[in-house]
């Protein structure tokens, strides 16, 4: 530190930031994307491997044979499906009751904020059915879980066969320490979390539900299936959860480890998006480590039974028995370029930190050009003073820049709010469904933001025009590196595509220059379009590309379903960019249009 | 009820003379008996009771202080042969003879439920309670379970449970029998067989209906003599439907923990009163550890969506690593409700060096205890103790039109904040270098002010210099 309580020295850092600004941000920013690139390559990656070590050593032989015990399962249940038209509750508790387990039923009911159109549900209704097996001469204080969801779209009925005939399986066998609750659950995800709150005994997301008669302790671990057919070419694991959390690295090494064992071909997927991606992403809020395994049919040679999957589920079972204390020897920050590789956050964590470094540098630039203007004549080759306030004496008080910054969060706030609490109206006055209400009054609003400078400027009498945009932006790089930095460090996918578009956008702005050159660059890279531009890019990679009309209306179905999962799960990406990225990148906006 | 419960090993030491039993007995007397009552869910308890009773020159001294009486429980004792072991060493026929050759360790734990007991206590030995005896009392309670043990068959017999089947009495014993409750499945009925047939039946208001048994002695020379072993054989002429639900009892309960995240939780009880038309009063006991600082102010009590106010608490506040937290409350449970009873908690920060060498498994929370008197479907008479089997007196009647039952909910286990302990040397070291240096420094940055100062004098060379100089007549630097 003495080298900044040294005038001389110090003048000679602040020299030397001012001269060589531009090349050290752009310096910063290519490493930054440089490292993020590299992360696939062997030195940054290393080979997973088990931490756990009651799950480590000791092996597993597994016994499930029975495959035709769940595909008779699986007829049936598709059959009592189709013919109620629902999910067959009692046939259900028949079953798991047939197979020696404890029975329990709930019902739950849900009025989505506003019609869901992809699902095409608005007040939903349905009921989970739930078997526990206790373990033998055990108190019933932890517990595992094995979950299918049951939605309208996805049917899933091999999965269900699959689970009864594993809960046959586990039944006989004495060697279980832990609970085991197999629970099949209505509507997907809705189902999944009106269980979870009412197992937990708690109302996140106002769901009604009837309380369980039945429970099982803490629940240790889980795992989620999704199967559609008889038989699959491979299985694919999905890690990322509600909001980008994810499971222990433990539990999918532990997934890895049986599908090498029993030869099967094991994917991974994940995005960025903070939805879940699977049932398993609601688990992950109650500290229940848990991933979703999905069975791929595909055109394949080789294709595995449901044996072959049930052998997996049922080797991962009994290691997960065997543990003494939740998962928590291995990471729970990781980025998965391969299931057997990983980078951990140290690694990665410098990628985004050299985005950032981009806007810290800039602000350090504005900050002393800023003190350097304001200086007395004498002074102002040296620097300033670290003592003195940043804007008081220059004449830039903090009231003129309380205007734009308290007007762009109202707009943000307003987006966040009025959509939901709008639509009737809006459905009223307009030809529009509740549903399309929302999503035009999201963009309505989200557009109308860009009107702002104009609206500002009547509010704001800066008599130093050029200080008066510094410092707002000063403020708003401050802003938008903080916010960039929590996103990065919880969900670092996320985090970092927002910081490789907002960044040079950015740092670029100011009212001199190309202005429209800026501005269009600054509209490319605001989240929204941040997020049609990420649409058309999944579509490309699944080699699906989109024509401009689909992608329009799968940008309005995505925009309505953030809002709903906010709402029905609790994802936070929704209030994240309304009620703060997109707050800060108005600022942006409004120091390019600074008169 | 195929649900496995919580294995309370339970040493009860009640001080104080019993409030039965003021008859002459013979002295060193052994009593054993074996009920076994199929479940409607096609599993099948067995209970061994062993009495053992011997006098003692112990004189009573007064009433029972209770001032002195202890209450103390372990959530979690992992089940195994080692507490079999020692527990049969008490018997006196150890397992040479007797019914005690059941209890074979490898079947014992093949079950679903294990249950095991010892009650000491001194009893008077006449009506004044001049002289006491004291009185061992070792039950053993096990399920088994028709889809681990049977292998999905429902039939069963001495050998298929403990592969023994019995030979003779324990010599010892001065009365040694086996009951089957064959309660419901009567011969019109039809559903059951038990063979061979039974010395007798006894009947008897047993938890507040109506049970018959069967009733093997082992005494009885034409019970064994015939086949040289006794293998009492249950047969389902029709088995019992799986699919169906189970009947339940008038009073259970459940405990959980609600609520997530490592700051704050709730401790739910749920009372279930399933009786049709009789409230009843229960006393309910909780003893906290001092990590979960209960917030009392939270407590309610719901029973059908209104407050239940209990007509009597008492508390007793945690110390810290000192005293758990005690709440003892009677409850009055309406007829066929649920009363919820729930209280916030605060999880605490333990010491670094408190905790467990397993931390992130949890912590145990003991389980409540519930003690109540139910209300009787049939009337029972009053009953002479002595004469009456040794199970009857598990579940004693005070008056008639009631039982007394005492539950434990399942133990709970509660996570606390838990520091990494995979390196917490280097942890330690590293963060308070780090926040010590620069927050010494940023501190030391912002708080002073700087005035820069010319150097009057330069350094010693400098000096040296100038006097060189001067001495040579030249300007100094």
């Amino acid at each position: 530190m003495g080298l900044l309580s040294d005038p001389v020295r110090r003048r000679a850092i602040a020299r030397f930031i001012l001269r060589l600004n531009t090349p050290l941000c752009v310096l910063s920013y290519v490493a930054g994307i440089a490292w993020f690139l590299a992360l696939v390559f062997p030195p940054l990656t290393q080979r997973t491997y088990m931490s756990e070590n009651a799950m480590g050593s000791t092996m597993v032989e597994e016994q499930f044979v029975g495959g035709d015990r769940a595909r008779n399962f699986a007829r049936d249940f598709a059959a009592h499906r189709r013919k109620s038209g629902s999910l067959p509750v009692a046939w259900l508790e028949r079953s798991m009751r047939s197979v020696g387990l404890e029975v329990y039923t709930q019902s739950f009911y849900r009025k989505l904020p506003f019609p869901d159109e992809t699902h095409e549900r608005y007040m939903v209704s349905g009921t989970n059915v739930y078997g526990i097996l206790r373990a033998p001469r055990a108190a019933s204080t932890e517990s595992l879980v094995l979950t299918v969801p049951c939605g309208p779209d996805s049917t899933n009925s091999q999965a269900v066969g699959l689970l009864l005939a594993l809960a046959a399986h586990f039944r006989g066998q004495i060697y279980w320490a832990k609970d085991i609750i197999f629970l099949v659950t209505e509507h997907d995800l809705l189902g999944t979390e009106a269980w979870l709150e009412a197992y937990h005994d708690i109302n996140v997301t106002g769901i009604q539900s009837s309380p369980l008669q039945g429970r099982a302790g803490a629940i240790q671990a889980a795992v989620a299936l999704e199967l559609s057919s008889d038989v699959v070419t491979s299985l694919d694991v999905t890690v990322e959860g509600l909001n980008g959390q994810l499971p222990n690295l433990d539990l999918l090494n532990l997934f890895q480890t049986f599908c090498q064992k029993g030869g099967l071909l094991c994917t991974l997927q994940g995005k960025a998006s903070g939805r879940p991606h699977g049932p398993h992403g609601l688990f992950l809020r109650y500290r229940v480590e848990a991933l979703t395994l999905r069975g791929i049919n595909s055109f394949r040679q080789y294709k595995y039974d449901l044996v072959a999957v049930g052998k997996a589920l049922e080797g991962m079972f009994r290691k997960l028995n065997h543990l003494l204390e939740r998962l928590h020897q291995s990471f729970f920050f990781y980025l998965l370029p391969a299931l057997s590789r990983f980078v951990s956050i140290g690694l990665y964590m410098p990628a985004a930190g050299f985005l950032l470094l981009v806007l810290g540098l800039k602000a350090l630039e504005l900050w002393m050009q800023l003190h350097e203007a304001g200086g007395n004549p004498e002074e102002a080759g040296k620097a300033p003073g670290p003592g003195s306030p940043p804007l008081a004496p220059q004449g830039v008080g903090l009231a003129s820049l309380m205007a734009p910054l308290l007007i762009s969060q109202a707009m943000g706030l307003a987006l966040y709010v009025l959509p939901v609490l709008g639509q009737h109206i809006a459905a009223q006055h307009f030809p529009v469904a509740e549903a399309e209400a929302v999503v035009l009054t999201l963009l309505a609003i989200y557009v109308a933001g860009l009107a702002l400078p104009h609206n500002t400027h009547r509010v704001v009498s800066s008599q130093v025009p050029d200080r008066g945009w510094m410092a707002l932006k000063l403020v708003a790089l401050i802003y938008l590196a903080l916010q960039l930095g929590c996103i990065a460090l919880t969900n670092f996918s996320l985090g970092f595509l927002l910081a490789a578009t907002m960044v040079p956008a950015a740092a670029l702005t100011k009212p001199h220059g190309p202005r429209p050159l800026y501005a269009a660059l600054l509209v490319v890279t605001s989240p929204a379009v941040t997020l049609l531009g990420s649409l058309f890019l999944w579509r490309e990679l699944q080699e699906v590309p989109l024509s401009l009309a689909e992608g329009w209306q799968l940008f309005l179905t995505a925009l309505a379903q953030g809002v709903l999962e906010h709402y029905t799960y609790g994802a936070l990406l929704f209030p994240i960019l309304a009620l703060g990225l997109y707050p800060c990148w108005l600022l942006f906006w409004n120091v390019l249009f600074w008169k | 009820m195929a649900a496995a419960m919580s294995l309370a090993v339970l040493l009860l030491l009640l001080v104080g003379p019993g409030c039965w039993g003021h008859a002459e007995h013979p002295r060193d007397s052994l009593r054993e008996e074996l009920v076994i009552t199929p479940l409607p869910s096609g599993d099948v308890a067995a209970t061994f009771q062993f009495r053992t009773r011997w006098d003692s020159d112990l004189q009573r001294e007064g009433d029972t202080d209770h001032y002195f009486l202890r209450y103390a429980v372990l959530p979690r004792e992992v089940v195994c042969t080692e507490n079999l072991t020692p527990w049969k060493k008490l018997l006196p026929c150890s397992s040479k003879a007797g019914l005690s050759v059941l209890l074979k360790a490898d079947r014992l734990f093949h079950t679903s439920y294990h249950s095991q007991a010892v009650h000491i206590r001194p009893i008077c030995r006449n009506a004044q309670c001049t002289s006491i005896s004291w009185e061992l009392r070792q039950t053993l309670s096990v399920v088994f379970d028709a889809f681990i043990t049977g292998q999905g068959k429902k039939d069963w017999s001495l050998f298929r449970m403990f592969s023994r089947t019995l030979t003779e009495a324990c010599p010892l014993a001065s009365q040694s029998l086996v009951y089957v409750d064959i309660t419901g499945f009567s011969q019109d009925n039809g559903t059951l067989e038990v063979s061979p047939a039974p010395s007798s039946t006894y009947q008897d208001v047993i938890l507040g209906t109506w049970k018959t048994y069967a009733v093997y002695d082992l005494f009885d020379t034409a019970m064994i003599n015939n086949s040289r072993s006794l293998n009492i054989q249950l047969k389902w002429k029709r088995p019992p439907d799986t699919a169906e639900a189970l009947p339940v009892p008038f009073l259970h309960a459940q405990r959980y923990v609600s609520g997530y995240g490592l700051q704050k939780g709730e401790l739910s009880t749920l009372l279930y009163n399933s009786h049709p038309y009789r409230a009843f009063p229960v006393l309910l006991l909780d003893a906290v550890p001092w990590y979960l600082r209960l917030y009392v102010h939270t407590l309610t009590i719901t029973s059908k969506g209104k407050e239940n106010k209990p007509s009597y608490i008492h508390y007793q506040p945690a110390q810290d690593r000192q005293q758990p937290h005690l709440l003892e409350m009677l409850i009055q449970l309406p007829a066929n409700s649920v009363t919820k009873v729930s209280i916030q908690f605060e999880r605490a920060l333990l010491k670094w060096t408190e905790y467990t060498p397993d931390p992130n498994h949890g912590f145990y929370v003991s389980p409540s205890v519930l003690s109540a008197l139910v209300p009787s479907v049939v009337a029972a008479k009053p009953v002479d103790w002595e004469g009456s089997p040794l199970f009857n007196t598990l579940f004693p009647v005070s008056d008639g039109s009631s039982y007394f039952v005492r539950l434990y909910t399942e133990p709970l286990l509660v996570n606390l904040p838990t520091p990494d302990f995979s390196m917490p040397y280097n942890v330690i070291c590293l963060t308070c270098t780090v926040v010590a240096v620069c927050y010494g420094s940023f501190y030391n940055l912002l708080t002073r002010t700087f005035h820069i100062e010319e150097p009057k004098s330069g350094g010693l060379a400098k000096r040296l210099a100038n006097l060189i100089r001067r001495a040579r007549g030249v300007p100094p630097l």
